[in-house]
């Protein structure tokens, strides 16, 4: 890792007659498999990650014990009350619903939209959005209160002739997140196949060998097989992009469908949505420039791609300050006394300053990268990064809590205030997540190979003076012809 | 593991002879050549989907998609009828059998709400798609398969990783080992390999 030299090669440059590489310093397939799979492969990972892990460890036993005394005691131990029933649970499920966002996008829209980069980020974001799922569901699995009976969720068939109520928001919630959950690991599943053969055949030790052969199906790389791989992952991805934009509409939809003020509001879904692309982005942002250092994969992980990235984060950032602005002037525009109070209340209320941190993080944060400077500095995508993972939180919990708390009559106002149990909860559920992820870049490709191999110009069978773009353009009718000419 | 060359597999054991490549190009014009050739029983293995390589070997288009869209459509319905049952249905069979569902009267919303039935719809179509088009690819691809002769031989191994190879199978009709083998000297690989059964 040592041996990764300094990037002298500039390729964030917006030279259009000059198409900058997506990988640096590799011109062939064997050195991209080595240097991908050094983090593997080594005898051991490097003591940081030891230390992270048992950091992450530590603190997802944590979630459990705290899970444990909730089951054992009562959702008493939380600080959710009456008016505030949904409190930092359902805040959390949003917050890790919204962060699993990312990878989706990166995944299947962005594959859509032919965008060769994502290559080098898809496979770790969209076990992101696994992980994040995983920590998304467990909150409002224990927020149901009596946790035993969590399979009223689904519609079994029992012997009280009991069925769940299919016109609430939060039945669909649990079918747009548990069908978002299994589409992504499924995509992720069938995205790893071909690289965890490539690990079956380079390991050294029987368990290995059984291991990846197991989880890797007897690929063997065959173009029949691949033929039908690519239709199926093409047809996933446009599958999955529509299913994105709809779980995050149905979250929203939690609130929207209700008449509280504050929440009531049409713009919650296209909002939600690009709320959850900006944190997912953000925390990819979070978990990229630390991994690509630790696990040398500079070369992939370019400069360009964090730059991309941050250009992301700031349309949808800058998306996520319109409709903040967009509802105030709705509020005050439709007239509605309540409405406007909500509004009113939320930025100078008791909980106004939740409010600003939210403002500051989200809408302010991003607007330094307007600046080539800001996108190319990683010190400063990762501070930022930070931030916005921080005011996306305050984000949802200024939603849930203030619209929760000062409703329509004064008289049953109350108060929201977390105990240590909802705070430890929380900070139990990153544990959960980066102990995840931590097995995940030892243990599994970090990176889609095949898939990065596939964008290198040496790829091209036609030589390198014919660009991948002008063969995809080809159609399909026009290889016809060129067959039959044959 | 045995190293097998191309003169120690038996006439029986024979699975097929594979050629290597260095290059896309080089795996590209050999793939046109087989298929010009006739063979039919032939595969390309390859670290990764090389462009254009399925049609050069006259693969025909997978019937994938169709069975995709029938686990759409089989997820819609299964959708709609869950929800119809469970939540709105009253009917007698004959005034004999009566299904009658789990009706709520829930703010004098309508029993048969189908707006709301959307989001359901919607997801379950998407699941049951995506579930076929996982399956339906591996069952296609007849894997789960850990026994292969390709995954046998170990010069294969390097066909996740970065090199090309060509196999033509014995089972093919114009199958002749000696024939074949000088045809795939001819293509301008790396090696010929005999792979055993």
């Amino acid at each position: 890792m040592a041996s990764v030299p300094a990037q002298p090669f500039d390729n964030t440059g917006e030279d259009p007659t000059a198409r900058s590489p997506l990988i640096l310093n590799h011109t062939d397939f064997g050195s991209v498999t080595n240097d991908i799979l050094k983090g593997n492969e080594s005898a051991k990972p490097p003591k940081s990650w030891y230390f992270a892990l048992a950091v992450s460890f530590t603190m997802m036993s944590m979630l459990g014990a705290m899970i444990g005394y909730l089951i054992f005691t009562g959702v008493g131990v939380w600080g959710n009350n009456n008016p505030v029933a949904w409190g930092y649970p359902i805040v959390n499920f949003v917050f890790w619903v919204g962060i699993g966002h990312a990878g989706t996008l990166i995944s299947a829209i962005l594959f859509l939209f032919r965008q060769k980069w994502r290559t080098a980020i898809n496979r770790f974001a969209e076990a992101m959005t696994i992980f994040a799922v995983i920590c998304a569901g467990t909150f409002p699995g224990i927020h149901i209160g009596r946790v035993w009976l969590a399979y009223w969720l689904f519609p079994i068939p029992n012997q009280m002739d009991m069925w769940p109520q299919f016109r609430s928001p939060l039945l669909w919630d649990v079918f747009a997140v548990g069908t978002y959950f299994t589409v992504s690991l499924l995509f992720w599943y069938l995205g790893m196949v071909p690289d965890l053969a490539t690990m079956r055949d380079r390991s050294t030790t029987k368990v290995k060998q059984l291991a990846y052969g197991i989880a890797s199906l007897g690929w063997r790389g065959s173009m029949r097989h691949w033929h039908r791989y690519e239709r199926a992952y093409l047809l996933l991805a446009a599958l999955a992009t529509p299913l994105v934009l709809s779980v995050h509409s149905v979250v929203s939809f939690d609130f929207a469908v209700s008449q509280l003020p504050g929440w009531h509001t049409t713009i919650f879904p296209p909002y939600f949505v690009a709320g959850a692309i900006f944190s997912g982005f953000a925390m990819v942002m979070t978990l990229a420039i630390p991994a690509r250092q630790l696990w040398g994969l500079k070369d992939f992980i370019t400069m360009r791609h964090l730059d991309n990235m941050c250009k992301i984060v700031l349309f949808t950032g800058s998306i996520v300050g319109y409709a903040y602005s967009m509802e105030f002037f709705i509020a005050w525009y439709s007239g509605e006394i309540y409405e406007s109070f909500a509004f009113i209340n939320r930025a100078f209320g008791p909980y106004g300053w939740a409010y600003w941190i939210m403002v500051s993080c989200n809408v302010i944060t991003p607007q330094i990268f307007w600046f080539k400077k800001a996108r190319t500095n990683i010190a400063i995508i990762f501070t930022a990064s930070l931030l916005v993972n921080v005011g996306m939180w305050f984000e949802r919990f200024v939603i849930v809590v203030t619209s929760l708390a000062n409703d329509f009559l004064p008289s049953s106002w109350g108060m929201y205030e977390p105990t240590w149990v909802d705070v430890m909860t929380f900070l139990g559920s990153f544990g959960l997540f980066m102990t995840f992820f931590l097995l995940f870049i030892r243990f599994l490709p970090v990176l889609a190979i095949a898939e990065l191999k596939a964008i290198m110009p040496i790829a091209d069978p036609h030589g390198q003076g014919h660009s991948y773009e002008e063969m995809s353009m080809e159609t399909d009718e026009q290889a016809k012809i060129a067959e039959e000419d044959e | 593991m045995n190293e097998v060359t191309s003169t120690n597999v038996a006439r029986e054991d024979l699975y097929g002879l594979a050629a290597e490549f260095k290059t896309t190009p080089g795996i590209y014009h050999a793939a046109e050549k087989v298929h010009a050739a006739g063979f039919k029983w032939f595969d390309c293995h390859v670290p990764f989907p090389v462009h254009g390589l399925d049609r050069a070997m006259g693969v025909k288009m997978t019937i994938l998609p169709i069975l995709v869209f029938f686990g759409g459509m089989a997820g819609l319905l299964a959708a709609c009828t869950l929800q119809i049952f469970t939540n709105s249905l009253e009917f007698d069979i004959w005034a004999l059998v009566p299904l009658v569902g789990y009706q709520f009267e829930v703010s004098g919303k309508p029993l048969l709400g189908a707006a709301a039935f959307v989001p359901v719809a919607f997801e379950m179509t998407v699941l049951f798609s995506a579930l076929t088009a996982v399956f339906g690819t591996l069952f296609l691809n007849k894997l789960p398969m850990f026994y292969h002769p390709i995954l046998k031989h170990p010069a294969l191994t390097r066909a996740t990783d970065d090199r090309f190879f060509l196999v033509i199978e014995a089972r093919d009709p114009k199958f002749s080992r000696d024939e074949v083998e000088s045809f795939l000297h001819s293509l301008d690989p790396e090696t010929v390999i005999a792979l055993e059964k």
